[in-house]
């Protein structure tokens, strides 16, 4: 009977990881074909394979500009709700998500910094020029890095991942702080620059920056798939996890370090994105009944793919009136999940 | 060789500055296959002991040996398969089954992504037919009281094949038959798995039934330890729980509360109606006496006749017994 149950659960797991990597790949699709000009599926899909089209123009948009943004789309989401999971885990937290250490914060102080500092010479910038998208783009990284690095250095001297988390808050805190002192002094057209930067984009990553990207992103999540069984431990807490021979501190390192990197480069390209970090592992602990990472965490990395995915393509369909911040689309779909999640914690029972 | 061995240990607190000491000097030594109890009041440093004990926390002074062994030489991997615990902390966040917890009990011994070998599987349905909660290895652990929760517990340390068990009040929050059947469950597996036990609990009387040894723990006084027998008839209990309102019996073995006792009755009364008599006049503040005193109470077949002041009542049942002395101002 064990045995048995043990393949239906496996059974259902695969069903369900199935569903979602084809509704992934028919998003990924519909993402290609909408936006200001629809393209037909069969071009697409002879773009896709290689061959030229009669549509130059159509060509241009699925190559130049849709496709790195759907694949940007799908490796932040899924760096998100990875990060997301991690620190849930990590500190115990269904409110954990990669803003909640300041790390985000910390990136949006490096950019907000660049836009003050470069003054008014920023117009280039806010035409997306070369030098002011890398400035922005280092910036926001290094933001994010000097906040990880406090936040590690006090991960080394507390013990308690519930002071931990509080010291985040407080940073992230004191960083918002700097940088509403930093709006209020800038010009108004750059607290407006800083303000579109604000409200995420996955069109940021360009198609010659694409690979960097990736590569950077497959690190985070590759390191995140390695720490499955540590993971696993730290569900029944730091001191059970302890017994069981996991080198905590370590362990704890490892963790905020690929957190930490996953959110400083999806930050600095997409800017600070919200809600998906949050809700990605709550969905698919709804979907799954599982706290297990061997289950939860390459489902949750597909999910949270999926739903930058249909994210993105939410910001297109409005109309046909431009293009909708992305932030603006990602709470209404986060937030009743996660109050339905608290509000119903324990009807997550299969 | 003793499992554990404590050498003039100190433990304390070691966040603060300057350290603070809850006990020190401890000599005391734990034997293979023994079910040890450390009983002790609030704030006597139970809790402190068995976290510096499971490794949790450094000890301000002294040596802990493991097996001949000093604890803190132990690498965190080689500690995981010496002892188990069983904490206070609650495991809620998990949505896991009862299995797929059990089976974590199996860290150390399994691969790399935590995958289990057939010997693991084995390991963990073993453990869970131990403690007797095969049957719903599948169910969820948000779906299970409090007391089912902490036989998973117990069962995930089973599966971690230690020597040692260490349980942080593994009966606190449970209900009296919960309680009595951990105390059992734990007893079990210190007499036929020859694991040793060491659990800090309150249940003084359960302790008294089923331990090996006792540890008895006040603040500022040397830890007593010994066989519950020997404890009690040196007289430890009724000091190490010096108040008033507790004293230990040395009689019958069990702790009474004692009650300040103003009126002496003497009864006649055969077994069983004598004990529950006892027990009813005793809880209303009365003291049983052998000699002549001014109440008496007799039981019969039909009820019990009070006489006090040379006259003489009949009543039915207990309750009217008390009533009636209560009503005559007695």
């Amino acid at each position: 009977m064990t045995y048995s149950n043990f393949l239906i659960q496996i059974q259902r797991f695969r069903f369900r990881g199935i569903v979602l990597i084809a509704l992934t790949v028919i998003l990924f699709l519909a993402n290609l074909a909408f936006g200001s000009v629809s393209i037909p599926l069969e071009k697409i899909l002879s773009v896709l394979v290689g061959n030229s089209i009669d549509q130059s123009s159509w060509q241009h948009i699925i190559l130049e500009s849709r496709l790195p943004q759907a694949v940007t789309a799908v490796l932040t989401g899924a760096a998100l709700a990875i990060c997301g999971l991690l620190l849930q885990t990590l500190f115990q937290n269904p409110l954990a998500d990669p803003s909640i250490l300041g790390i985000s914060a910390g990136a949006n102080l490096g950019v907000a910094a660049v836009v003050f500092f470069s003054g008014g010479t920023l117009v280039h910038l806010s035409g997306l020029g070369i030098s002011g998208h890398l400035a922005i783009v280092g910036s926001a990284f290094i933001g994010a890095i000097a906040v990880l690095n406090v936040i590690l250095y006090m991960a080394r001297r507390l013990h308690s991942n519930l002071m931990l988390l509080i010291v985040g808050i407080m940073v992230s805190y004191l960083v918002s702080s700097l940088i509403t002192f930093i709006n209020f002094y800038s010009s108004a057209e750059n607290a407006f620059l800083f303000m579109l930067w604000g409200m995420g984009d996955f069109s940021g990553v360009t198609a010659s920056q694409l690979p960097t990207y990736a590569i950077l992103i497959f690190i985070g999540l590759g390191a995140a798939i390695l720490q499955v069984k540590p993971l696993n431990a730290l569900l029944m807490g730091e001191r059970y996890a302890i017994n069981l021979g996991v080198r905590i501190k370590q362990t704890r390192l490892i963790l905020l370090i690929i957190a930490g990197l996953l959110t400083a480069v999806t930050t600095a390209f997409c800017g600070p994105i919200s809600f998906i970090g949050l809700a990605v592992p709550h969905i698919a602990r709804l979907i799954l009944g599982t706290g297990n990472h061997k289950k939860l965490l390459p489902f949750s990395l597909l999910l949270g793919g999926a739903v930058a995915l249909l994210c993105n393509l939410l910001t297109n369909l409005p109309g046909h009136a431009g293009i909708a911040p992305l932030n603006a689309i990602t709470p209404i779909l986060g937030a009743p999940v996660v109050l339905y999640v608290l509000l119903a914690r324990k009807r997550i029972i299969n | 060789m003793p499992l554990l061995e404590l050498k003039n240990l100190s433990i304390g607190y070691v966040d603060c500055r300057p350290h603070k000491v809850v006990h020190e000097s401890i000599n005391l030594l734990l034997g293979r296959g023994e079910l040890t109890c450390l009983l002790g009041t609030n704030g006597a440093g139970k809790s402190t002991l068995l976290k510096t004990l499971g490794g949790f926390q450094q000890p301000l002074g002294g040596e802990i040996f493991l097996e001949g062994k000093e604890l803190h030489l132990y690498a965190r991997k080689e500690l995981a398969q010496k002892l188990g615990v069983v904490l206070t902390d609650r495991v809620a966040t998990g949505n896991l089954t009862v299995y797929e917890l059990v089976s974590f009990g199996r860290y150390i011994y399994t691969g790399f992504f935590g995958q289990l070998s057939k010997e693991d599987h084995r390991m963990v349905k073993e453990a869970l037919a131990c403690v007797g909660i095969e049957t719903f290895a599948h169910r969820n652990l948000l779906e299970l009281s409090d007391g089912e929760r902490q036989k998973v517990m117990i069962a995930k340390s089973i599966a971690q094949e230690t020597p040692l068990i260490i349980l942080d009040e593994p009966t606190a929050f449970l209900d009296l038959s919960s309680r009595v059947e951990i105390m059992l469950l734990l007893r079990k597996l210190a007499s036929e798995q020859g694991k040793t036990v060491l659990l800090s609990t309150h249940d003084l009387d359960l302790a008294l039934q089923l331990a090996d040894k006792i540890w008895l723990m006040a603040k500022n006084r040397e830890i007593a330890s010994g066989i519950p027998e020997d404890l009690a008839l040196s007289g430890h209990f009724n000091s190490f729980f010096d108040k008033e309102s507790l004293s230990f019996d040395i009689q019958n073995g069990t702790f009474k509360i004692s009650n300040q006792s103003f009126k002496s009755v003497s009864i006649s009364a055969k077994e069983p109606v004598r004990i529950w008599l006892e027990k009813a006049l005793i809880r209303n503040g009365y003291e049983i006496s052998n000699s002549q005193t001014s109440i008496h109470i007799e039981a019969n077949h039909i009820g019990f006749i009070i006489t006090a002041n040379k006259i003489s009542t009949h009543v039915k049942t207990l309750e009217e017994v008390l009533n009636q002395l209560k009503s005559n101002g007695l």
